[in-house]
Formats: C-alpha cells, sequence, structure tokens
C-alpha cells in the first residue's frame, strides 16, 4: 500500500497515463457501436447501412408520401435523394417545419426489409439554423453525377 | 456614432493589451508592474466594458444601420429580449467573451497583492496576450458594430428559441465562468515562466477557480433548465456539442478545484495542478472553438464559417501549443511537493482527479470524434447520448463512490481510517438498493438512486463531532456541494427510472393518462403575444383530489416566421407534469405528456453544488480578510 518516498512522483505520472489510455480505450469502445453514420438513400440502397445500426438518414421529404395513421400521432413518408427511396415510419410530434419536399434528418435504425423507423425528427430550419450535413447534400449529388460520368 | 465608439474603443483596447505585453517582455526595464501593467490591464476592462454597452444601446435603439442589428433584431421585440439579443448571436457573444477576458484580467490586476511582483508581471503578460489574440479575431473576422448601407427598414428578427428570459441570464454567467478560467491559465503560466511554483500561488489561484466554476455550474445548471423547459423534449441533457463545450471545463475545473486545494494546504500535486489550469481554459477555447466555428451540428451554431474558425483554431494552437510547451521545458524545474501516502486526503483527492480525467478525455473524443472520421474517412458520423450515457454513468457513479470515503480521510497519511463512519452510509445504499427492486428500471437507474442516498447521508459526516457554529464556512461549502451531488444524481437516477411518458391524439373532452394523472383536453383557444400568435390547449390533470390547469401553447413567430412550442410544466412537491400541444389532425390534437417524479432535484442539486462553492469563496475571503486585519494589528 506504502509506495517508496522516493518514486512518488513516478507514481503518479504512470497512474495519469494510465488513467489517460483508459479514456482512450473506453471511448474507443464505446464509439465502435454507439456512432451514428449520416447516411443517404443512394448509401441505402447500395448496401452501406446493416439493420439495427444507429443511422442519421438525410434528405427530402417525397412529394406526397406523407401518410397519417388512425392513431393520430404516427406517419409514414419517404425520404429522398433523387435516385433513392427510403421508407420511413415515425411516431411522435414532427417539428413544425417538416413537410414534403422540404428537408429532413431522421435518426433512427434500419429494419429488415429497408423501412427506417425514426427515434427523431428534425427538419431543415431556415439557412441559419441548418445542420452542415444537409448543406452537402447537394455537392455530393453533384460530385456523384460528375464521378459517374 | 455610437457604433465607431464602441469600435474606437476595442482598437484602444487592443493596442493597450499590446503595450501590456511589450511592457511584460521588457520586463523590470520599464518600470515597476504597478505603474504598467496594472493601468493597461484595468484601462482594457473599462474600454471593452464600453464597447459592450455601446452594443447593447444599439441593440436597445434598434439601430439599422448597424449591420449585426438589421440581421438579428426586431423593433418590434419586447425590450428584455432587444437587450439580451446584443448577445443572442455570433459577434455579440464573442464581444461578450473578449469583454469577460479584459475584465478578469482588470480584476486580477486590481485585486491581487500576494504574488511576487515578477510572477505578477509574467501572468499579467500572459493574460495580455490571450487579450490581444481574441481582439484580433474580433475586430478583424467577427466586427460587431460594422454598418450596412443603406440600412434596411425592419430587422430580420431573433430566433425565437432565443426570445426567453433564459437568454438574458444563461450565457453571460457561463462566459463569466468560461473565461474566469484564464486568470487561472495566465497565472499557471506566469509561475511556470518564473519558476515560482508553489502553495503562493495556488492561493493566488483559488478564489478565482472557485469563483468561475461557482459561475459555470450556474450556467450550465440553468441552461440544462432552460432547454428542459424551451425545446419541449422533456429532456435535461441531450449530449449536444454545445453542452458538451461547457461541461469540459467544468470537469477540468472541478478537479482543479480539488487540487489547488492540495497545493494550497499541503503544497503536493504542484505540476498537475499547473497542468490542469492550462487544460481548463484550454477546454473553454475548444468549447468557444466548437460553437463558433459551427463545424458540429447544433442548436446553437449560428452559421458556419471556415474563416472564424480557422481563426480560432489558429489561436487555440497558438495559446494551447505554447503553454504546453513551456509546461514541458519548465516541468524539471517545478520542486516535488510534499509527500503523502495512498490511503490519504491526497490520495483520495488524486482518485479524484484522475476521474474527472477519464470523464473529461471520453467526453472529448466522443464530442470531436465526428471531426476526425470525417477528415479521415470523408463518413459523416453523430456521436450522441447512447454513446455518452454509457461512458460516463459508470464512471460517475464511481466518483460518487470516493465521496463516500474522500472527505472523512486526513491529510498526508490516515494510518487507520475510521471505517466505522462510512457504515452508515454503505447501510443506507445496501437498503435503498434492495428498495430499488420494487419497482422495474435500468441497473444504471438502481445504483444511482442507491449511491445518492448513501451519498446523501455521506456527505454530512464531516460536520459530525464538530461544533456546527464554529465549523468553518469553507467546510460547510464542501459539505453542501457534496450533498448537491447526490441530490442531482437522485434527480437524474429518478427521471430515468420513474418517468411516464403519453403521446396520443386527444379530441376536446377526452381524457388521457399519464402515470398517476388523468389529464383531459378541456378545449384548444388561438392566444395572441407581443410578437406571436398561438393556438393554446386547456388541460385539467387530476390525481386523487388535486386538480391543476395547465396550458401549453403552439407558437408562430412572424419574424423571422418559425413556430415554437411552449410546453406547459407545473411543478409539485413529488415531481413535474410536463404537456406539450403538438398539430391538429382533423378533430383531434396531438399531446405530449410527462410525468417526472422528482425531477427538480436535478437543479436544486446543481443550484447547491454552486451555493456549496459560493460559501467556500466567502469563507476564504472572510478569514483572510482577517488574517490580514490582525497581522496589521500587530505589526
Amino acid at each position: 500500500m506504502k509506495p517508496a518516498p522516493k518514486h512518488q512522483r513516478l507514481v503518479l505520472v504512470i497512474l495519469a497515463v494510465a488513467a489517460l489510455i483508459g479514456a482512450a480505450l473506453l471511448a474507443m469502445w464505446g464509439l465502435s457501436d454507439r456512432a451514428a453514420y449520416f447516411r443517404t438513400p443512394q448509401d441505402i440502397a447500395a448496401g452501406r447501412a446493416q439493420v439495427g445500426e444507429p443511422i442519421r438518414l438525410g434528405g427530402m421529404v417525397k412529394q406526397g408520401s406523407i401518410v397519417r395513421q388512425p392513431d393520430g400521432v404516427s406517419i409514414a413518408f419517404v425520404v429522398t435523394d433523387g435516385p433513392a427511396d427510403v421508407p420511413v415510419r415515425y411516431r411522435g410530434i414532427v417539428p413544425d417545419l417538416f413537410k414534403e419536399g422540404g428537408g429532413v434528418v431522421a435518426e433512427g435504425r434500419l429494419e429488415r426489409g429497408n423501412t427506417f423507423v425514426a427515434d427523431t425528427i428534425l427538419a431543415k430550419h431556415d439557412e441559419r439554423y441548418m445542420p452542415p450535413q444537409m448543406g452537402n447534400i447537394q455537392a455530393e449529388r453533384q460530385t456523384r453525377k460528375t464521378v459517374a460520368q | 456614432m455610437i457604433a465607431e465608439a464602441g469600435l474606437a474603443a476595442l482598437w484602444l483596447a487592443a493596442a493597450l493589451a499590446l503595450l501590456q505585453l511589450g511592457a511584460a517582455i521588457a520586463g523590470p526595464r520599464v518600470g515597476d508592474v504597478r505603474a504598467v501593467a496594472v493601468p493597461t490591464a484595468v484601462a482594457q476592462g473599462v474600454l471593452t466594458l464600453f464597447a459592450f454597452a455601446m452594443l447593447i444601446w444599439l441593440f436597445v435603439r434598434t439601430d439599422l444601420s448597424v449591420e449585426l442589428v438589421a440581421a438579428n433584431s426586431h423593433s418590434m421585440k419586447p425590450f428584455i429580449y432587444r437587450f439580451s439579443g446584443a448577445w443572442g448571436n455570433h459577434e455579440g457573444s464573442m464581444l461578450l467573451w473578449v469583454t469577460v477576458l479584459a475584465v478578469a484580467g482588470a480584476g486580477l490586476a486590481l485585486v491581487e497583492r500576494r504574488l511576487p511582483p515578477e510572477t505578477m508581471r509574467a501572468t499579467l503578460g500572459a493574460q495580455a496576450a490571450l487579450a490581444l489574440g481574441f481582439f484580433g479575431f474580433l475586430l478583424i473576422a467577427s466586427n460587431p458594430f460594422a454598418r450596412l448601407y443603406p440600412a434596411p427598414a425592419e430587422g430580420q428578427g431573433l430566433n425565437p428559441l432565443l426570445q426567453d428570459p433564459g437568454l438574458a441570464f444563461h450565457p453571460p454567467t457561463l462566459y463569466l465562468g468560461y473565461v474566469g478560467l484564464s486568470v487561472a491559465f495566465s497565472l499557471a503560466v506566469g509561475a511556470l515562466i518564473t519558476r515560482e511554483v508553489g502553495p503562493a500561488l495556488a492561493r493566488a489561484m483559488r478564489p478565482w477557480v472557485l469563483g468561475a466554476w461557482v459561475l459555470l455550474t450556474l450556467g450550465i445548471t440553468a441552461g440544462s433548465y432552460w432547454a428542459y423547459y424551451e425545446l419541449g423534449w422533456g429532456g435535461w441533457w441531450f449530449w449536444d456539442p454545445v453542452e458538451n463545450a461547457s461541461l469540459m471545463p467544468w470537469l477540468a475545473a472541478t478537479a482543479l478545484l480539488h487540487s489547488v486545494n492540495v497545493l494550497a494546504a499541503r503544497g503536493g500535486l504542484r505540476s498537475w495542478t499547473i497542468m490542469l489550469a492550462v487544460v481548463a481554459f484550454s477546454m473553454s477555447m475548444v468549447g468557444t472553438f466548437l460553437v463558433r466555428s459551427g463545424i458540429l451540428t447544433s442548436v446553437h451554431s449560428f452559421a458556419v464559417d471556415p474563416e472564424r474558425g480557422s481563426f480560432i483554431l489558429g489561436l487555440l494552437v497558438l495559446y494551447v501549443g505554447g503553454a504546453l510547451a513551456l509546461f514541458a521545458a519548465r516541468v524539471g524545474t517545478v520542486r516535488e511537493g510534499a509527500r503523502f501516502e495512498l490511503v490519504s486526503r491526497e490520495g483520495a483527492l488524486v482518485a479524484n482527479n484522475l476521474l474527472l480525467t477519464v470523464l473529461l478525455g471520453v467526453v472529448f473524443v466522443g464530442t470531436l470524434y465526428p471531426i476526425f472520421v470525417e477528415a479521415a474517412t470523408g463518413d459523416k458520423i453523430s456521436v450522441g447520448p447512447p454513446y455518452f450515457n454509457a461512458v460516463s454513468g459508470p464512471i460517475t457513479l464511481v466518483l460518487a463512490l470516493l465521496l463516500f470515503i474522500g472527505p472523512l480521510l486526513n491529510w498526508r497519511r490516515d494510518r487507520r481510517p475510521n471505517l466505522r463512519r462510512i457504515a452508515l452510509p454503505l447501510v443506507v445504499t445496501v437498503l435503498a438498493l434492495a428498495a430499488t427492486f420494487l419497482a422495474d428500471m435500468s441497473l444504471l437507474a438502481r445504483l444511482g438512486l442507491a449511491f445518492a442516498a448513501g451519498l446523501a447521508v455521506a456527505s454530512l459526516l464531516p460536520l459530525a463531532g464538530r461544533n456546527l457554529r464554529r465549523t468553518p464556512l469553507a467546510t460547510w461549502g464542501m459539505v453542501i456541494s457534496h450533498l448537491g451531488v447526490a441530490v442531482a444524481l437522485a434527480g437524474a437516477a429518478s427521471d430515468t427510472a420513474f418517468t411516464r411518458e403519453t403521446l396520443a391524439a386527444a379530441r376536446p373532452g377526452e381524457v388521457l393518462s399519464v402515470g398517476p394523472w388523468s389529464v383531459r383536453l378541456a378545449g384548444v383557444d388561438p392566444v395572441a403575444g407581443p410578437n406571436w400568435t398561438a393556438v393554446e390547449g386547456h388541460l385539467v390533470a387530476t390525481r386523487g383530489g388535486t386538480t391543476i390547469r395547465l396550458d401549453p401553447q403552439s407558437r408562430t413567430f412572424s419574424d423571422p416566421p418559425t413556430e415554437t412550442s411552449e410546453a406547459a410544466i407545473r411543478t409539485l412537491f413529488d415531481g413535474q407534469l410536463y404537456t406539450v400541444l403538438g398539430h391538429r389532425e382533423g378533430e383531434r390534437w396531438q399531446l405530449r405528456l410527462w410525468w417526472k417524479p422528482f425531477v427538480t432535484l436535478i437543479w436544486l442539486g446543481g443550484a447547491l453544488i454552486a451555493l456549496g462553492g459560493a460559501l467556500a469563496l466567502v469563507g476564504r475571503w472572510w478569514r483572510g480578510r482577517r488574517q490580514r486585519r490582525s497581522e496589521e494589528a500587530f505589526a
């Protein structure tokens, strides 16, 4: 229990380094299966998302796709990025800016059969409050088109 | 003219910061430290306060020829939001940041008289270097006083989420704490430069750390409650990057607060305390970078601006890198402090510091991980509550357990720690744990409730057997802060374990139930406020013989056009009823109801933690004053 006094400083330094390494390991363990990837419908169509892993799905709400369920608090809609569509189910109060043709980020998981079940819906606010990820979708689509050609 | 006066004051203050830095570098050749550095520091404080007052005046008058006012204000806004709107935007909040930095520097120059003149000179030089960089940022990349020509007829308004009394209180408090830590940073740098790391430094640093920590605690607590009632999501902590940006300096300051006591009282943990002082303010700057660059998605990010982001990043690298390089060069000259044994107050405080550092580390990694992943692979990810709860929960519980025994140990060595005294809290913990099995809940909530109960008892033990009237105020402060931890933990665990939620669409007259309550939707009416219109739901909630009315609203603001929901919350002795009105679905209205038993303990605990810190601060100041008086009487 009693460290040799001569080495006390060394012991403290070792403890501090061990604590930092411990923190890094703990963080890596936690991040390995708890970080949510941002995916577009095209990513999901390309099979870049596992069933059950946490995902942030971003895109536009497809025109005419919002279907309100009889319970009054559930909705189904389709998120699109042009070439690909993903059906989404959500139970909750949607944000006020959620509308057909508007930008949306849905947090949740992919179910079997590629239906997305959202826990949270974030709608695109005006330009100033838009998540940076949303700004990139347009640019990304452009790049992909160029690459494809 | 007002805008130009404010801008001129800022330029003048920047020039004075340069002068102060030059005087510090030139050293004793340019005369006594009090002759140059102190007056320039005080003048900077006064000038920035003046500039900040000018900005507030512009906002209150809604002077639309100023770009910032035109972009963020509106003449129809109520007075308090025109006033607090001055810092509800990027430039204004940076001006507030710099004002606090300069005022803290002025306060340090005026108040601190115990440090050797050379250390004082170096410290004020470091503070001036910090101020200079941020003055540069303000003047070059974020001028709050830029004019707009031609002036528009009307402003664009303030984000309605910010139109809340919370805005008047929360950012200034948080910034005072955030930037107050700059003094600890400068003191550490000054002491490293002059190789004067010892108890005198710790005594000079302690009140600043304590004061900044109290304000940070209050700011975070207030911000948490603000988000809780304003966002209408029923949660009190979202692990949003900006929340983390305030939590990280708080964690570092909490560790520093404990280690600075070891240094002041026992002369130990010298280099560690210096390191923490550097880390604490570095975390404040990291937080500022995260928020102001808009690099991470957040409700607080006003705009994505790479130029500003790189400017702050540059300052961050310069200051943190400089301080760490100085630390590396000088750490060998820091004398080793008084030794202690593993089982001792110091030993417990080292454990506390290590755990807080680990907690800080996992929050830091989680917060910045998305940036690294995107830079490395191009993948965009977000790290949220599942990660943070999983890694921080267990560490917090171990920290709470450490609090059972730490305050009871003696300094230096404790050959026979009085284990009988912690028997009582341990028994309480076990009994509480047994009691939690009456209900179904998660393991973390179970342990949280049990530890909170035990800690509530354990935190009071340092008072046991003492004459309460002669117990120093600082000891009372420690006890109350630790009790606050137990109270906040109980609230958080209770919220996790017992919250009941109901989400449904109801016709007027229909009754929903949530937990023990029956809630009837009596009707829905339109209402109007000064700059908004709303639909208001009338709810009648009953439980046993108690009936309460709640009126949640869904508001529509005109400038800028935005809708927000105003939750109706009623606090009862055993919890809060939280109600949100959603959208209309045909004849029905969406309602989201929560019954949250004892949730208010979270913020009560936060307030107690801050109160304890304030008591310790007052107690030490009072004792120091009495000592100086008696010394003068003898002299």
